[in-house]
């Protein structure tokens, strides 16, 4: 059994805690009692209450920004896209330039006024939503392209422009963004650097550790770092940037980003492959990589369950048999400069897959409309569970060889419960699978149902080497469970790190590091 | 693979929705055995954010093709699936599918080889005449005449346009070469057993239906025709050994004139929509209204 030591900071008491139920009940604070927890350290803290502050902050916002009071505007704010987590923030900001970002920080860290920075509020782990009545420092407004350089790929812009504005804007040059997630119409870029989102193009372009060349941030203090570096290489000295990619808006507000992208391809294939087996998708997997090469730009699972889920709304072009979705569907996609040959290869595959066995039937795109309808049978996935019922969401690593043991054993937890439904589906080229747990038409989370999933899932994760959040991040979802991950050394730089940028805690305040 | 709800068919007494005899009910095998010749065209992805080369054509214009996706024409598409569910109905017998354009339409031919056509044919001619703006409705016309001659199809069934050039006149012009009915906008096709056919098609005013008395005709497919069907790779591997026949006009000659007989003067882009403003109260907005946009 794992031993984990967690401090409660009201009763200043340490409790060690050598059985992990009594851990699962320490930490399971819920939505509201955490969050009462932290208004009365809010207040304890020393924060001051933001709704005294309103026009000396409006005072502030010289290039046409905005301070949003009114609590009907700012409900869609204090909101997360799931509903499952609901801030209580009176004050909601949305500057329209770095100075502005730059001397609301400098006057908040004045005052201890706690901020959560929040990007398109698409966010899966609560990151973005307060947990209190923080103020909510809304980065929608800085949504300009500042420049592109057509010969390196090197897109200048500010932080709050969207996603697929970004890759439309980059479409006329005939370049593309580096990264692709489902939340493209919504999440904006800024939001996507400060958790290192992966999405279905991770395996092809790598992270965003890769991709971003440099970014302006804003410090807790107002003081505006300069880190707009625009060379591939540039070894001179601690590269700074890598603190704020995935620390959650904790370090500082990032307002301006420089990000290398790739050429649009000149060739794009989508295939849907049915298996009826999990060994087969593993073979599948590696019979991708070696017919495919260069050109395999994404792989990613689907079970028959959420495909089925899926499918009442979607057409499947792809089912196994009585109106069923296969055991196993895989979408990959292949990205190159040369549509004969990436063809071949693709044939190749698909030929060799058949023959073997592996892949029992499936479909190959025959134009930008079918590519279109694959992608969104994928990216429908998660908010189609969304729809049904709450949804328990968990998004790990664990080595792909584990993907189907570990959804089985989940499923087998849950079975005396007769509303539940397990599903998963995920990234399986880089070993990450989103597994849910859902309740159909209950919207509330059920601690019984919690109690059952957590710790289990993380201490199996954690068990096979695991990570406990692949690509969603902490959030206050999560944060509680880093010490699960990273050993005691590790937190307390990362403690150092956080009074070191931001000594009052106003930047995202009970989010990411464990509480105290 | 899919099973599609197919209702195009009460009037086939003799089949059932999927083609299958059903001792239960007596029904007999189909007494019409078809060849439908299927014209299909590669032009730009309808799916794609089309772009104008203004400089190109000394001025004039083009779309740019270069680097862009290309797929077969949706009305096409549409075309090909009635070929391929009227077979599946054991109507048809045989799908011969054809291209009149340079090298690249092999693409579209495997395309609808792999949704069902039995075999191909390519009309290859030159890579510089664009089969958006220089080879055009009467030259091709001209060459699926010439095609229609030689394989005796029982039916020609086609795509109501070209989402490229829009002429919509291929149909027209091949079946006054060909001297047989037509009927256009397609949205119910069903084929008796005496080999006339029923047709519904769509105008502005509603849906009209048509009888033809008796095949050989050329339809031409409209969109509510029906949904066509992704390619499955069963079908995919088996396209590869289908034949393409390649009528290569180049050097083989032609009498059928291949120069455009209209003249495309220009072509630009339509005036991108001012965005709009917020205004803050009701006066203001009637203010506008008024003067700006002078609508009352």
């Amino acid at each position: 059994m794992m031993s984990v030591r967690y401090v409660q900071r009201t009763a200043h008491k340490v409790i060690e805690c050598n059985n992990t139920r009594k851990f699962s009940s320490l930490v399971d604070c819920g939505n509201f009692g955490f969050g009462k927890y932290l208004m009365r350290a809010f207040s304890s803290n020393g924060y001051s209450d933001p709704a005294l502050h309103v026009e000396s902050l409006r005072g502030l916002l010289s290039d046409g920004g905005k301070v949003i009071t009114d609590i009907t505007a700012i409900g869609a704010y204090n909101l997360d896209w799931m509903r499952q987590y609901k801030g209580s923030s009176e004050v909601l900001i949305q500057p329209r330039s770095t100075y502005e970002v730059s001397k609301i920080l400098e006057y908040c860290n004045l005052n201890r006024l706690p901020i959560v920075p929040q990007s398109g509020n698409t966010g899966l782990v609560g990151g973005s939503i307060p947990i209190s009545n923080e103020i909510i420092l809304s980065m929608a407004k800085l949504d300009d392209v500042i420049s592109f350089d057509s010969t390196n790929g090197i897109l200048t812009c500010e932080s709050g422009c969207i996603l697929q504005d970004l890759d439309e804007y980059l479409s006329q040059y005939l370049y593309m963004m580096p990264y692709d997630i489902g939340a493209k119409g919504s999440c904006m870029i800024g939001g996507n650097v400060s958790t290192n989102a992966g999405g279905q193009h991770f395996y092809r372009f790598g992270s965003m550790h890769a991709n971003i060349l440099g970014m302006e941030v804003v410090l807790a203090d107002g003081t505006v770092l300069d880190l707009l570096n625009r060379n591939r290489k540039d070894n001179t000295g601690y590269d700074l940037k890598h603190l704020f990619i995935g620390a959650e808006g904790t370090l500082g507000v990032i307002t301006k980003i420089n990000i290398s992208c790739p050429r649009r391809p000149r060739a794009q294939n989508v295939a849907l492959l049915g298996c009826d087996n999990y060994d087969a998708v593993q073979n599948i997997l590696l019979l991708a990589k070696e017919e495919l090469g260069e050109i395999l730009s994404a792989f990613e699972l689907m079970d028959q369950t959420v495909l089925n889920a899926v499918g009442r709304n979607i057409d499947i072009p792809v089912k196994f048999r009585d109106g069923q979705s296969f055991p196993f569907t895989i979408l990959v996609e292949t990205q190159g400069s040369n549509h004969e040959h990436d063809s071949r290869k693709i044939e190749e595959l698909l030929e060799k897959g058949m023959e073997s066995g592996d892949i029992v039937d499936g479909v190959l795109a025959q134009d930008r409309k079918q590519i279109g309808h694959m992608w969104e049978i994928r990216e429908s996935c998660n908010p189609t569970m969304g729809s049904i019922g709450y949804t328990y969401k968990y998004d790990v690593s664990i080595p792909i060889s584990d993907f189907h043991d570990i959804v089985l054993r989940m499923k087998d937890r849950l079975s005396h419960h007769s509303n539940i439904i397990v599903t998963s589906w995920g990234h399986v080229i880089d070993g990450n699978l989103h597994l849910n747990v859902t309740t159909p038409n209950v919207r509330e989370k059920e601690s019984d149902i919690l109690g059952l999933i957590e710790p289990f899932i993380f201490e199996t994760v954690v068990q096979r080497g695991g990570s406990i959040s692949a690509e969603h991040g902490l959030g206050q979802s999560k944060n509680n469970y880093l010490k699960l991950m990273k050993d005691d050394a590790s937190v307390s730089i990362m403690r150092k790190l956080k009074t070191e940028f931001d000594p009052n805690n106003i930047l995202n305040p009970g989010k990411f590091l464990p509480a105290l | 693979s899919t099973s599609h709800n197919d209702d195009t068919n009460k009037t086939i007494r003799n089949t059932n929705n999927n083609g299958h005899t059903d001792d239960k009910n007596k029904k007999q095998p189909s007494l019409v055995r078809m060849r439908v010749l299927v014209p299909v065209k590669r032009v730009i992805d309808y799916a794609v954010k089309v772009r104008i080369n203004k400089s190109a054509r000394s001025g004039a214009g083009h779309v740019e093709l270069n680097n862009v996706k290309m797929s077969m024409n949706p009305f096409c598409e549409i075309a090909v699936e009635e070929a391929v569910r009227l077979k599946d109905k054991k109507i048809a017998e045989e799908i011969v599918a054809v291209s009149v354009g340079p090298a690249a339409c092999k693409d579209v031919l495997r395309t609808a080889l792999a949704m069902g056509a039995d075999r191909a044919v390519h009309v290859s001619t030159p890579e510089d005449l664009r089969t958006d703006y220089d080879l055009q409705p009467m030259s091709v016309a001209g060459f699926l005449y010439e095609v229609a001659l030689k394989e005796e199809p029982d039916l020609v069934l086609m795509g109501k346009q070209a989402i490229d050039g829009d002429f919509g006149q291929t149909t027209g012009m091949l079946a006054g070469m060909l001297e047989w009915p037509q009927v256009t906008f397609a949205a119910k096709i069903d084929v008796h057993d005496d080999k006339s056919c029923t047709v519904e098609r769509e105008t502005d005013a509603g849906t009209e239906t048509l009888h033809i008395p008796k095949l050989p005709a050329v339809i031409s497919c409209d969109l509510r025709l029906n949904e066509p069907r992704y390619a499955t790779l069963p079908n995919i591997m088996k396209a590869k050994k289908k034949k393409i026949d390649v009528i290569d006009v180049d050097s083989e000659g032609t009498s059928i004139r291949m120069d455009p007989m209209i003249e495309m003067v220009e072509i630009y882009e339509p005036e991108s929509r001012k965005g709009g403003i917020m205004v803050d109260n009701v006066d203001e907005l009637i203010e506008k209204l008024k003067n700006e946009a002078k609508v009352i």
